[in-house]
């Protein structure tokens, strides 16, 4: 038994005012992962109808444009990273830096050279702690992410890429993101966003559904001009979206393990406790029991 | 005579839903009006006001920026990246923003203060017209 019994209460106290923070950071998560859920959702009918507006220029008009030209050689690519502003989210971050990591790897395996973008603290200083250029980095809107910041990035990414000096132009550009599939699974995915592959919509077109013949205004060319940066910028908003509502996920799945795992210790420590409040008492007894005996030896010994 | 069904969603929310008997939004070619049985037609917008009349025969007035006019088989979706229903819209913010954008115009940024004023602008004329 090596530390006293008040020592033990003073560390059962702590735990247990450490389970309530924890506690506390799970409901927020929990209450805040609805939100994001439906923030997902409600952002869905105008990716639907974009992708629908995309797939039928893109299948009646021949119209050759910028954004979905494959390039001939590309040498120069781009990869964003999406992570978490705040840590406390289990290995989300970190899962997602890997892949990144991985993806980085094997665009250099074949002898491209990559730019960094990040979004989230937690990216931008990890490449940061080793030194590794980032081309540009945003932060301060992990958990809750709104179009404007979408746009924001989708904007740089597109001037990167349709950017004419062999300097700063990238000839593709890979998002790597963390799609939610469950309240359970999240799994960080790298997708590539541009040039863009426009058959890859979230709701193909079914055989039967024929498109209809669109009249186009001004023009097919100036539609699809204006119709494939929005495109993109709902493509990215939809991801960060989706790491956001899995970010929340993680961490409500880190801070329930969290406040188990207090419980767990509090329940050792107090049988602990007990114990050596149970050897003290025993102690104690024994150490009577035994002044008494001596004693009444003494005494039987004098008479 | 059908119905339009009509969607007005801009990028994070579906502003409003529901059946019409006409539409008229500004595009980059001026001002279009959609009534049932219309070509399937795929336009630019640009900042304006979309005027719904439902098939009650009330009005909706929105304010909507950049983005795209779908018309097929009687199915409008009006897309935009940001779009305000008239009764939402707070007028004294909006003259604010535009005053805003105007002094920024006047030093640096101009593209961007000229996005922001559009906005600006838009909302007002939506809250004037429905009034």
């Amino acid at each position: 038994m090596a530390l006293s019994v008040r020592e033990y209460r003073a560390r059962i106290k702590s735990t247990q005012s450490m389970k309530k923070i924890t506690r506390a950071m799970e409901l927020i998560a929990a209450s805040r992962i609805i939100k994001a859920q439906q923030r997902a959702q409600a952002a869905a009918p105008y990716s639907r109808e974009l992708t629908r507006a995309v797939s039928a220029v893109a299948t009646f008009s021949n119209v050759d444009h910028a954004l979905v030209t494959e390039p001939i050689d590309s040498d120069h690519v781009s990869v964003l990273v999406v992570t978490s502003d705040r840590g406390l989210a289990g290995a989300y971050s970190s899962s997602v830096i890997k892949e990144g990591e991985r993806l980085i790897e094997k665009l250099k395996a074949e002898g491209k050279s990559v730019t960094i973008y990040t979004s989230g603290r937690k990216a931008a200083a990890y490449f940061k702690f080793r030194n590794r250029a980032v081309k540009q980095s945003w932060a301060g809107f992990s958990d809750q992410p709104t179009y404007d910041d979408a746009r924001e990035i989708a904007s740089t990414l597109i001037e990167a890429f349709t950017a004419d000096q062999e300097a700063d132009s990238t000839d593709e550009v890979h998002i790597v993101y963390t799609r939610f599939r469950s309240m359970l699974v999240q799994e960080p995915v790298a997708v590539r966003l541009l040039p863009l592959e426009v058959v890859e919509g979230t709701e193909a077109p079914e055989p039967g559904d024929v498109l209809p013949l669109y009249e186009f205004e001004p023009s097919a060319h100036d539609v699809l001009d204006a119709l494939l940066p929005k495109y993109v910028t709902s493509r990215i908003f939809t991801a960060l979206l989706q790491a956001a509502a899995s970010e929340l996920a993680a961490r409500q799945k880190a801070m329930k393990s969290a406040t188990d795992n207090a419980e767990e210790l509090i329940k050792k420590y107090t049988r602990i406790a007990n114990q050596a409040r149970q050897a003290g008492i025993t102690q104690e007894i024994s150490e009577i029991v035994g002044g008494v005996n001596a004693l009444a030896d003494a005494n039987a010994g004098s008479e | 005579m059908g119905v339009l069904q009509v969607e007005l969603v801009s990028a994070d929310r579906l502003v409003w839903s529901g059946e019409a008997s006409m539409i008229i939004a500004r595009t980059s070619e001026g001002d279009v009006g959609i009534l049932p049985g219309h070509a399937p037609m795929l336009s630019v917008m640009v900042d304006g006001v979309v005027d719904v009349t439902t098939t009650d025969g009330e009005t909706w007035i929105a304010a909507v920026d950049a983005g795209f006019l779908s018309v097929a088989d009687d199915r409008v979706s009006v897309l935009a990246e940001h779009a305000e229903m008239a009764h939402d819209i707070n007028l004294e913010k909006a003259r604010a923003d535009l005053d805003r954008a105007h002094a920024a115009g006047e030093n640096d940024d101009e593209s961007q203060a000229a996005v922001a004023a559009a906005w600006a602008d838009a909302r007002i004329r939506a809250v004037e017209r429905a009034n």
